[in-house]
């Protein structure tokens, strides 16, 4: 693991989670990040080489129910509470370019 | 005395005998509300929903006014989950929990304040307000369910839920002076929860004492077709171990966690309390369990990471708000969720999206997963021969409001009680006393996995054995 997080990390991981801060924003978060993540550096104490890894802490695999049709929402409630709607269809800009 | 300083049974058994009519009960928490709310602030919003042709009188809650975390989805009104982002959101069904309290009878008064998003452990990070503690309203209540546990300390409401990823029932119990659960893993339906970290989150009752607590276990638990985390297992009546015998019961103490910086006057009530129910014949002994530290720093990364995931849906699209700023999708995208987001929200977002991101996966996530495994079977072997464990249930009393700790100190709040989260087990936290600023001071009991009854039967001898005073009239709010 990685002791410290740069600036440039931050700008790169600020890009995949779709957030945009601050230059000022982005000095406060990449201490404290490297803050949080040297303090994880301990687990490295702990021995993991044959351990499976727990996903849920309760033991339940494949959960399923018959492919059967039954409540769900109608369109009506599912566009309640759209911030910009056509019709039947959530409106959102756009999304391709003039030159794509 | 008033009404409010009741409890859930003293008020149902009052009801039964025609002593007091559900009007009178409606009137007087709504009259409480509006007397000290004001200075509280436990509530984002009143949702008083008594329809005549509603009412369910022979429900286990029947007209007991009951108040719910605003990330619990309900019909009426917004669920906002003390965010911006879903400012005006007004969710198009309800929670299985809320539909379960509606079925038992009970009257949902509101939506109580929280840490944006469940992120927390003071109720600061509420993009709306922040909530004070009865006890000293200079104080924080505890995060993330802040509003709930005042407004159950103050006398509000005789019960509110809560929902607990790392320690966000109990550790604002302890901070306010109730009784606050966190059921084992899958017990309650997490449908209609607003997810923060799919494989923590637990939503659980606050009352005043014990056998109040066994009473909303009754009316929440139970398997939910709809969630598919949740078990399918016959749930007890939990009222039934309500006993005050803790002969015989076996009892850890957990030499690791009292080995970390507690509270002088914290760790001094705790033992004293501990000592108590030795005289009442529990066998207490010193465990050996893997250090607190690091089930703190697994939760540090399963939590945010999972949190990163969750939050991913808040892009402005189908609910909530949405920038105005917005030319293009990306610029849409980006600017709903910049400008919607807190700090510790966002803070941990990047901490989960840097953990699952490319060439970090193994390192971080993987192997916080895989250290799950160790501290999960670690209480298991201790589970084997003891009925319990005890701790502290945070290792200081309430801080005051605006206290700039860092994130890590803050974090550090939760120390007792994300183990529990971890491993997916049971805990209740309950008043054990008061520390020299009259503050309270709660105490944690865990339980195995399904052990509430062993919790609830330990936690009911010890409340009997402390005989405290915990009613709202005692506050100077």
């Amino acid at each position: 693991m990685t002791k410290e997080i740069n600036k440039e990390e931050v700008e790169r991981i600020c890009d995949l989670a779709n957030l945009e801060v601050s230059e000022d924003e982005k000095e406060k978060f990449t201490e404290e990040l490297g803050e949080i993540l040297n303090y994880i550096e301990k687990l490295n104490e702990l021995e993991t080489e044959n351990v499976r890894p727990t996903a849920y802490p309760v033991p339940l695999k494949n959960v399923l129910r018959k492919d059967e049709v039954g409540q769900s929402l109608n369109q009506k409630e599912a566009l309640k509470n759209a911030p910009d709607k056509i019709s039947n269809q959530f409106k959102v800009p756009s999304i391709m370019s003039e030159e794509e | 005395m008033e009404l409010y300083n009741l409890s859930i049974s003293e008020l149902k058994n009052k009801l039964s005998s025609g002593e007091i009519t559900a009007k009178e009960i409606n009137e007087t928490f709504k009259k409480r509300i509006s007397e000290v709310d004001e200075k509280i602030e436990s509530f984002l919003e009143l949702t008083d929903q008594i329809k005549d042709n509603e009412k369910n009188d022979n429900g286990l809650l029947a007209n007991i006014p009951v108040a719910i975390k605003d990330n619990m989805s309900f019909t009426e009104g917004e669920t906002t989950c003390a965010s911006k982002i879903l400012k005006g959101y007004n969710p198009p069904y309800n929670a299985t929990v809320v539909n379960k309290l509606k079925e038992s009878g009970a009257n949902i008064l509101g939506k109580t304040n929280m840490d944006e998003f469940a992120m927390g452990s003071s109720t600061e990070n509420s993009a709306f307000q922040k909530t004070k503690n009865p006890w000293d309203i200079n104080r924080v209540p505890g995060g993330s369910s802040g509003g709930s546990a005042a407004a159950v300390a103050a006398g509000e409401v005789p019960a509110a839920l809560g929902s607990d990823t790392g320690g966000s029932i109990r550790q604002p119990a302890a901070f306010c002076g109730v009784v606050g659960l966190k059921p084992t893993y899958g017990l309650v339906s997490r449908y209609g929860l607003v997810a923060f970290a799919s494989s923590l989150d637990q939503i659980g009752p606050f009352t005043r004492n014990v056998e109040d607590s066994a009473l909303m276990m009754n009316a929440i638990s139970g398997h939910d077709p709809k969630d598919s985390t949740s078990v399918n297992r016959e749930v007890p009546d939990y009222t039934k171990f309500l006993n005050e015998d803790v002969e015989g019961m076996k009892i850890g103490i957990p030499k690791e966690y009292f080995d970390l910086d507690i509270d002088e006057e914290v760790e001094k009530n705790i033992r004293e309390s501990i000592e108590k129910l030795k005289d009442a014949g529990a066998v207490v002994e010193e465990v050996d369990l893997l250090s607190a530290e690091y089930s703190l720093a697994a939760y540090y990364i399963i939590a945010p990471a999972e949190a990163s995931s969750n939050l991913a849906r808040y892009d402005g699209v189908r609910y909530g708000q949405r920038s105005e700023k917005a030319d293009d999708i990306e610029t849409m995208f980006k600017n709903t969720r910049s400008e919607g987001f807190g700090d510790e929200v966002k803070r941990r977002i990047l901490l989960g999206t840097y953990a699952l991101s490319s060439g970090y996966y193994d390192a971080f996530y993987l192997k916080a997963q895989k250290v799950r495994t160790l501290i999960k079977e670690d209480f298991e072997r201790v589970f084997e021969d003891y009925d319990l464990l005890i701790s502290p249930t945070s290792p200081s009393t309430a801080f005051e409001l605006d206290s700039e700790q860092t994130p890590l100190e803050m974090y550090h709040q939760d120390i007792f009680t994300v183990p529990v989260n971890i491993a997916g087990l049971p805990a209740i936290s309950i008043p054990s006393g008061f520390d020299s600023k009259g503050l309270p001071i709660g105490l944690q009991m865990i339980g195995p996995h399904f052990g509430e009854g062993k919790i609830l039967q330990a936690a009911y001898t010890l409340e009997k054995i402390l005989d405290l005073d915990l009613r709202p009239d005692n506050l100077e709010v």
